[in-house]
C-alpha cells in the first residue's frame, strides 16, 4: 500500500480523524497494513515494544499471569481502539500479553520510528500525544470503575 | 397501602445471590415497566422491588432480589409455596414512548438489567424497524443473569453487546467497562440506563458525549423507601420523592441531585 493510501486509513482511525494529510503521511511512513489471524500473538509481556496498533477489525484479548490464579484477561480492545499505549514511556516493554481473538485488522506502527518522529520535531510529539491522551485517560478511568468493583455486593 | 398476599410459584438462580421468583397474587392487575413493588415479610419488614416480568400478565409477576441485607436476604430464600406478602405498583416507570421515531440505547449493568427487562421486550416488538442497541455490564461471566432472554432478544433483532469486568480463562466475550461498548445515533437516540449509580453517572455522561440529549437519558435511581407511595418522605432526593416522582428521571433532572455528596 502506498504511504498516502496508508495515511488514508490511519487518518479513518479514531486515534487520528482529522489530522492533516502531511501528519498522516508522517505517521504511515512508520506503519504498515497487517492482518493477524485468530490466536495470534502480538505482544508478549515482558517483551520489548517494537510496534504499536490501531485496531480496524477484529478484538484482541489482553492477558496477565498471576501467581496462584493462572492467566486472567484484563480487557478486550478492538476496532477503532489502540494496542499499546506505554509505546512512549521508558523501557518500552509490554505489560501484558495480547492474542487476536478473531480475525484482526490493524494499522502496525514502529514505536521506534515514531519516537524519533516525536524527538525531531516537537509540533509532531505534541500532536501525537495530545491524541493518544484521550484513550490513555479513558483506560484510567475504565480502570477505576473496574476496581471500584461496582456491581459486587457492598459488604 | 394494605398489603395482599402473594405466593411464589417457582425460583431461578441468576447469580451467586441473586434469584428470580414467579410470584402468584391474586391483586396483580400489571404495571408500566421500570414501576415497582413493595414486597415484605412479616417480622422482617417490606422493601421496594422492581417489577422484572409479568407486567402484561394478571395475577403473576417476576421480581429479581439481590440478597443484601435482612428482609431481601429473606426474600431470597423463600422457595416454591411461600407467602409474602405484596403491594403496588408504584413509581413511574420508563417513558418508552419517549422514544417514538428515535433509536433506543439500553444500558444494563449488572442486577440493573431486572427492572430493564420489560423496556427490553417492549423494543423487542419494534427492533426491525430501528436499531436497538442492548450493552450489558456485569462483574463477571457468572453474575450475568437472564442467559435464556439472549437468544431471544437478539432473534428479535436488537443489537446485543456484553462485557465483564474480569473474566476466568476461556471467556471468548469482551472483558472491560460497559461505557466502551455505549453507542448511539445517528439521528436522535433515547436511552434507558440502570445500574449501580456510579455505572449510571458514567455511562449518561458517555452518552452526553456521543450527542444525546440529557433528557433523552433515563435512568432508575434506587434510594431507601419506606411507604412507595410519596407519603412519608424517606427516599426524598433534594426535591423529588422516588416512590412518586421516580425512580425513573430523566438525565437532565438526576444528573445535578445524583453529584451531590450524600443525597
Ligand atoms: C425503586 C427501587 C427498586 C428496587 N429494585 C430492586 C430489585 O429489583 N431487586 C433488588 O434486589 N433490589 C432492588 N432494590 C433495592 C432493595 O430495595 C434493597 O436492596 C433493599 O431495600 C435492602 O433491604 P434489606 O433489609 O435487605 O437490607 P438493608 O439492611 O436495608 O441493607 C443491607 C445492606 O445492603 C445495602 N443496600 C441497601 N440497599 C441496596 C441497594 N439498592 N443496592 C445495593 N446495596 C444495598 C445497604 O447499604 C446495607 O449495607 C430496589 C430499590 C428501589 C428503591
Amino acid at each position: 500500500m502506498m504511504i498516502r493510501d496508508l495515511g488514508e486509513v490511519i487518518g479513518q482511525h479514531r486515534l487520528f480523524a482529522g489530522l492533516d494529510p502531511a501528519f498522516l503521511d508522517l505517521v504511515a511512513g512508520c506503519s504498515a497494513n497487517r492482518v493477524f489471524r485468530p490466536g495470534t500473538v502480538l505482544a508478549r509481556e515482558g517483551a520489548s515494544f517494537d510496534h504499536l496498533y490501531l485496531l480496524r477489525a477484529g478484538h484482541v484479548g489482553l492477558d496477565v499471569v498471576a501467581p496462584g490464579r493462572g492467566r486472567l484477561r484484563i480487557q478486550t480492545v478492538g476496532p477503532d481502539d489502540v494496542l499499546g499505549l506505554s509505546w512512549l514511556v521508558p523501557p518500552y516493554v509490554w505489560r501484558y500479553d495480547a492474542t487476536a481473538l478473531e480475525e484482526v485488522r490493524a494499522v502496525e506502527i514502529d514505536a521506534t520510528c515514531l519516537r524519533a518522529k516525536c524527538e525531531a520535531d516537537p509540533a509532531v510529539g505534541y500532536a501525537v500525544l495530545k491524541r493518544f491522551m484521550q484513550p490513555i485517560v479513558e483506560r484510567l478511568q475504565g480502570t477505576r470503575l473496574q476496581l471500584l468493583d461496582v456491581y459486587g455486593t457492598p459488604r | 397501602m394494605l398489603p395482599g398476599v402473594g405466593r411464589v410459584l417457582s425460583c431461578r438462580t441468576e447469580a451467586p445471590d441473586v434469584v428470580t421468583h414467579r410470584i402468584a397474587w391474586d391483586g396483580w392487575e400489571g404495571c408500566a415497566p421500570g414501576q415497582f413493588n413493595m414486597l415484605g415479610l412479616p417480622g422482617l419488614g417490606e422493601v421496594p422491588i422492581s417489577v422484572s416480568g409479568g407486567t402484561r400478565t394478571p395475577g403473576e409477576v417476576l421480581h429479581t432480589i439481590r440478597a443484601v441485607g435482612p428482609v431481601s436476604r429473606g426474600l431470597a430464600a423463600l422457595k416454591p409455596g411461600a407467602a409474602l406478602t405484596m403491594r403496588g405498583p408504584y413509581g413511574r416507570g420508563w417513558p418508552v414512548e419517549a422514544a417514538d421515531g428515535a433509536q433506543v440505547t439500553i444500558v444494563a449493568g449488572g442486577l440493573g438489567l431486572a427492572p430493564l427487562r420489560p423496556v427490553i421486550r417492549h423494543f423487542a416488538e419494534t427492533a426491525r424497524a430501528r436499531r436497538v442497541r442492548l450493552v450489558i455490564g456485569a462483574r463477571s461471566p457468572a453474575d450475568l443473569g437472564f442467559l435464556q432472554d439472549y437468544d431471544d432478544w437478539r432473534g428479535a433483532g436488537i443489537d446485543l453487546a456484553l462485557t465483564v469486568d474480569h473474566a476466568p480463562p476461556g471467556w471468548p466475550g469482551r472483558v472491560g467497562v460497559v461505557t466502551d461498548l455505549i453507542s448511539a445515533g445517528p439521528g436522535r437516540t433515547v436511552a434507558y440506563v440502570c445500574g449501580p449509580e456510579i455505572m449510571m453517572r458514567v455511562s449518561a455522561m458517555r452518552l452526553q458525549a456521543l450527542g444525546v440529549d440529557a433528557g433523552d437519558i433515563f435512568l432508575s435511581l434506587e434510594r431507601n423507601m419506606k411507604c412507595g407511595a410519596g407519603l412519608c418522605g424517606h427516599c426524598q432526593l433534594g426535591p423529588v420523592l422516588l416512590c412518586r416522582d421516580g425512580p425513573v428521571l430523566d438525565w437532565a433532572r438526576a444528573r445535578p441531585l445524583m453529584m451531590v455528596e450524600d443525597l
